[in-house]
């Protein structure tokens, strides 16, 4: 065993990626829920990467992907965090649990 | 590094055309109603022209250009054409559909159209992707502005309620999605779908055995396009999205965006996943009839028409997987034919709702009651409709179901097939239920009510398409499979 391998990154990327879901289900605030989805994006980046630098260390397709997945996440955040705050405007709180007013 | 080709540079950019037409017009669109130069009738008649425009543009492309593009990340193959052909349809009559809703927006109201119109570049670039990473762009492009339609009834709780839902677990899905991209392209090195093939083929061969992650990757990825074309159980968020949306998203969402995730899901797991059938066929048999099974369980029991509707289309979009399990050119063509009939019955059933909703306010079932008195026309539309959702003859759900099912008793999942007309006649009951009220009512209700001219005309339209696509399905048919055959190899 020599040094941090590719094991490494990929059982650090599945931990938050786990951590990641495990706050989706747990948190009532919204704005908590988007973290751990965009903790689950960053995840993915941590995968993407530690591929594109073990797998094919002669290409950069991982870390392409991975600058892409940054952008997309931020696009989404913002959309996201406008419906949040349209949702705060009706409801004056983003408890998720509260904003039921169809059933599930 | 290649040199410069002034020719190829040509091709790539005249292949991608339609999709740069669109883009530059819905820019324009957008634009003009930030700035306030436009109002919403013309920003409206403006995006139909767009679409008619961007039609030309890609039936001109398939006529003059074929094949790869982009160095093979994207593709303007026959499959291409078919599924471009029905999201621009649905595009139309979604615009159409969203005149009356729009002019009742308080503000925003020229922006509308230009939402949907980068909702339909993200869907024909999705249709067309042959490469991970630009399939997952075209998809969010897609989806994110669709989160945008959703809340966009912004005095309407319900409204942002449907937002909010639809972009968390829209979030979560594309995460899910991501990360089994991301171990796929671990395994073989490339997010290029031939390529991917070629390298689960070649470990197989060495080896005797799939390399350890693909069943974990392949599966993230199943469960990702499950999010997105609402498949049980991934469809939780379905009825809500469904029922707060604007109506003429809701139509939208549950069309063109289905067609555009079920032409991707067709290439990554015929082309993509096709040697690692073995690992996700089944999971696919699973999940198909847990869609008819629930979709349609649940559907009997609603008392919201939008939310009835959306629990139908669940079910359908597990009778469109039953044609996936047979991983030959017939399955891909019964799967694209069911995705056409489904746009314009489940179209047309939505308009209704936005005709009945526009004059009576109400979304309820029991409000249909007598609705052949008030309004013979919509009362007739909508059961044409509702008739083809449930595939009785001669509409052109009815082949759909047949094809699918065909299809799937060729490779001999019979008990897929079983269970797919068991859950029809379960669905029968529910629209019939529907009909029964509209042409049977209990208690006479009174106050006749005309349609809308532009509504009339989408109904028409789709009408139209539900029986002609019923009575001479022969040459869609023929087109469909010809598509179909061009891009699944053979087995």
């Amino acid at each position: 065993m020599e040094g941090i391998g590719l094991t490494h990154y990929l059982t650090l990327s599945a931990v938050v990626f786990c951590i990641g879901v495990f706050g989706m289900l747990t948190r009532r605030n919204a704005v908590g829920v988007l973290m751990s989805i965009e903790l689950m994006f960053n995840a993915v980046n941590i995968t993407l990467v530690a591929f594109a630098r073990y797998v094919t260390p002669a290409t950069i397709t991982g870390q392409v992907v991975a600058i892409f997945t940054i952008a997309v996440a931020a696009a989404e955040a913002t959309v996201a965090l406008a419906i949040v705050l349209l949702i705060y405007q009706h409801h004056r709180g983003i408890d998720v649990d509260r904003i039921n007013f169809m059933k599930w | 590094m290649t040199p410069f080709n002034l020719t190829q540079f040509y091709a790539d950019w005249a292949t991608i055309l339609p999709e740069c037409f669109l883009l530059l017009w819905a820019c324009v669109i957008t634009g003009a109603a930030v700035l306030g130069r436009t109002d919403e009738s013309k920003s409206g008649t403006f995006a139909i022209w767009t679409i008619i425009g961007t039609l030309a543009t890609a039936v001109w492309v398939a006529v003059t250009q074929d094949g790869a593009a982009f160095g093979g990340t994207f593709v303007f193959d026959r499959l291409a054409v078919v599924f471009k052909e029905v999201i621009l349809a649905g595009v139309i009559l979604t615009a159409a559909a969203s005149v009356g809703t729009v002019s009742r927006l308080r503000a925003h109201r020229g922006e509308y159209y230009g939402m949907i119109l980068f909702s339909a570049v993200g869907m024909m670039l999705m249709v067309s992707a042959t490469e991970l990473l630009t399939l997952y762009i075209a998809l969010e492009l897609s989806t994110v502005t669709l989160f945008v339609l959703a809340a966009y009834h912004k005095t309407n709780r319900k409204s942002a309620e449907a937002g909010l839902k639809y972009v968390i677990l829209g979030g979560i899905s594309s995460a899910i999605l991501l990360y089994g991209v991301a171990i796929l392209y671990g395994l073989t090195g490339t997010t290029e779908l031939a390529r991917i093939s070629q390298g689960i083929q070649r470990q197989f061969m060495a080896s005797g055995s799939f390399p350890p992650g693909l069943a974990l990757a392949l599966l993230l990825i199943l469960a990702g396009f499950g999010f997105k074309l609402a498949l049980a159980p991934f469809h939780m968020w379905a009825p809500d999205v469904y029922e707060g949306a604007p109506t003429p998203i809701t139509a939208f969402l549950s069309v063109a965006s289905k067609a555009a995730a079920l032409a991707a899901f067709l290439r990554v797991f015929f082309v993509g996943g096709q040697p690692a059938q073995l690992i996700w066929i089944q999971a696919i048999a699973a999940l198909a009839a847990l869609a008819m099974i629930v979709g349609n369980a649940t559907a009997i029991v609603q008392t919201n028409i939008k939310r009835m509707l959306a629990y139908s289309s669940v079910a359908q979009i597990g009778y469109m997987l039953v044609g996936a399990v047979a991983l030959d050119p017939w399955g891909a063509t019964s799967i694209s034919y069911y995705a056409m009939a489904y746009l314009f019955a489940n179209m047309g059933a939505f308009v209704c709702v936005i005709a009945f909703a526009e004059r009576t306010g109400s979304e309820e079932i029991s409000d249909f009651s007598g609705l052949s008195r008030r309004s013979p026309i919509l009362a007739g539309f909508f059961a044409l409709f509702l008739l083809s959702l449930a595939g009785v003859p001669p509409t052109a759900g009815f082949l759909a179901k047949y094809y699918v099912f065909a299809a799937a008793i060729q490779k001999g999942y019979l008990w897929l097939v079983l269970v797919g007309v068991a859950t029809s006649v379960v669905a029968l009951y529910y629209y019939a239920t529907v009909i029964m009220k509209m042409y049977f009512p209990a208690e006479q209700t009174e106050g006749g009510f005309p349609v809308a001219r532009t509504l009339t005309i989408v109904l028409a339209v789709s009408a139209l398409g539900v029986l002609l696509l019923g009575i001479l399905p022969g040459p869609v048919v023929d087109w469909i499979k010809a598509a179909a055959q061009s891009f699944v190899p053979p087995t």
